[in-house]
């Protein structure tokens, strides 16, 4: 039951973007296109996943006092390695989602996780909190970059849903970013008062 | 010249780093309610970027280039930046404690600052020489700092608006970067 809990927690009570706030800079900007949100929400999780594994692994093994230098160079290994396979397999997204891929390893969530959870639990916790966390983010990038896609650009994965002449192209330019996570958190807070 | 003052142009203004290209939002999202502290992070900040800048660039052109290990440019790159800011760190208590009470905690979170990252990256792709790059980093911080001004300038004034309880804090933060994410982009058509 608890194990549940770890692996749901993130999803929608913790989740990593609207709950908590973290991670605003990828979610802001490679959200034009459920494409490449999807492609991103995947790609995080990806580095989350294997980093809460190896950090949960050897955390008795990383004397205290050089931690956070060990997990970023953890993090860093993991998120070159998706860099390469990116550009191997996906060549479009790479190039859609360009700097923001090396930039995972500065992504606040991961180094978060690592450092309040997988420093803490064993591997099995960790994996499905890393499970759940990137799984949240994902929900999140693609909630954003649906509407964003859809009022700016008329479209849904790429299927035209609105009339021609009916997006606003402001919500794919950077304002729209702001607008859309500021609205939606706004909203949340809204239905979260109303709840409680 | 006129490629010096173009970069300079493009970078403070037109690509402002946090209102176009999402870099470095959650200083501008987190430290920008007072004037004061703002200004702080913002030389901090500056200066680790414009030195990271040069550093990340050097590193790429005398030891990831030649030994062909241009792979390792992520794990190479936020190491530098790390110790960098640990070294600044060190320097700035030793030297100038006021400094260093002033910038208290900001200081070691600029290594998880994208924008720093960002920029170094940035340089390589561009394929900068050693004097465009550091511009280009300047020009960057600089760019940085006036939106976190601007920012905590207007968060100032907000502190007596009556806003709905539900938008208060980062939504109604977003909501202003926003706005003026839409004013800079006025300034696409300058160059």
């Amino acid at each position: 039951m608890s194990l549940m809990n770890e692996f749901t927690k993130g999803i929608v009570r913790e989740n990593p973007l609207f709950r908590l706030v973290l991670g605003c800079c990828p979610s802001l900007a490679i959200t034009t296109s459920v494409d490449n949100g999807l492609g991103m929400g995947v790609a995080f999780t990806g580095v989350l996943l294997a980093s809460n594994i190896v950090i949960s692994a050897m955390r008795n093994i990383i004397p205290d006092s050089v931690r956070i230098p060990a997990y970023v160079v953890i993090i860093a290994a993991f998120v070159t390695m998706t860099d390469l396979l990116m550009h191997a397999f996906t060549p479009e997204l790479y190039k859609a989602l360009g700097i923001f891929i090396p930039l995972i390893v500065v992504n606040c969530i991961i180094l978060g996780r690592a450092e309040a959870f997988a420093n803490k639990n064993t591997i099995l916790p960790s994996i499905l909190d890393a499970l759940g966390m990137g799984l949240g983010f994902t929900l999140a990038l693609v909630i954003v970059s649906s509407v964003r896609e859809v009022l700016g650009g008329g479209t849904f994965f790429g299927i035209a849903v609105l009339p021609e002449n009916v997006p606003a192209i402001l919500m794919i330019l950077p304002p729209g970013g702001f607008i859309t996570l500021g609205c939606l958190l706004g909203f949340l807070n809204k239905i979260q008062k109303k709840t409680a | 010249m006129q490629d010096y003052f173009i970069i300079i142009v493009s970078a403070v203004l037109i690509n402002n780093i946090v209102l176009s290209q999402f870099l470095g939002i959650c200083p501008f999202l987190g430290v920008s309610k007072k004037l004061s502290a703002s200004l702080g992070m913002g030389g901090a900040v500056s200066f680790v970027l414009v030195l990271a800048g040069a550093i990340t660039w050097a590193i790429q052109s005398y030891i990831l280039k030649p030994f062909n290990i241009g792979y390792l440019q992520t794990v190479a790159f936020i190491l530098v930046i790390a110790a960098l800011v640990q070294f600044v760190e060190m320097v700035i208590k030793k030297y100038s404690p006021a400094l260093y009470k002033a910038l208290g905690i900001y200081l070691p979170l600029i290594t998880t600052n994208c924008a720093v990252l960002g920029v170094a990256i940035l340089n390589i792709q561009k394929e900068y020489t050693l004097g465009k790059a550091v511009v280009h980093s300047l020009s960057h911080a600089a760019g940085f700092t006036l939106a976190l001004i601007l920012m905590s300038g207007i968060r100032e004034r907000l502190e007596d608006a009556d806003i709905p309880e539900c938008m208060q804090g980062t939504p109604i933060a977003l909501v202003i970067g926003a706005l003026m994410s839409m004013s800079f982009l006025g300034f696409s058509g300058l160059i």
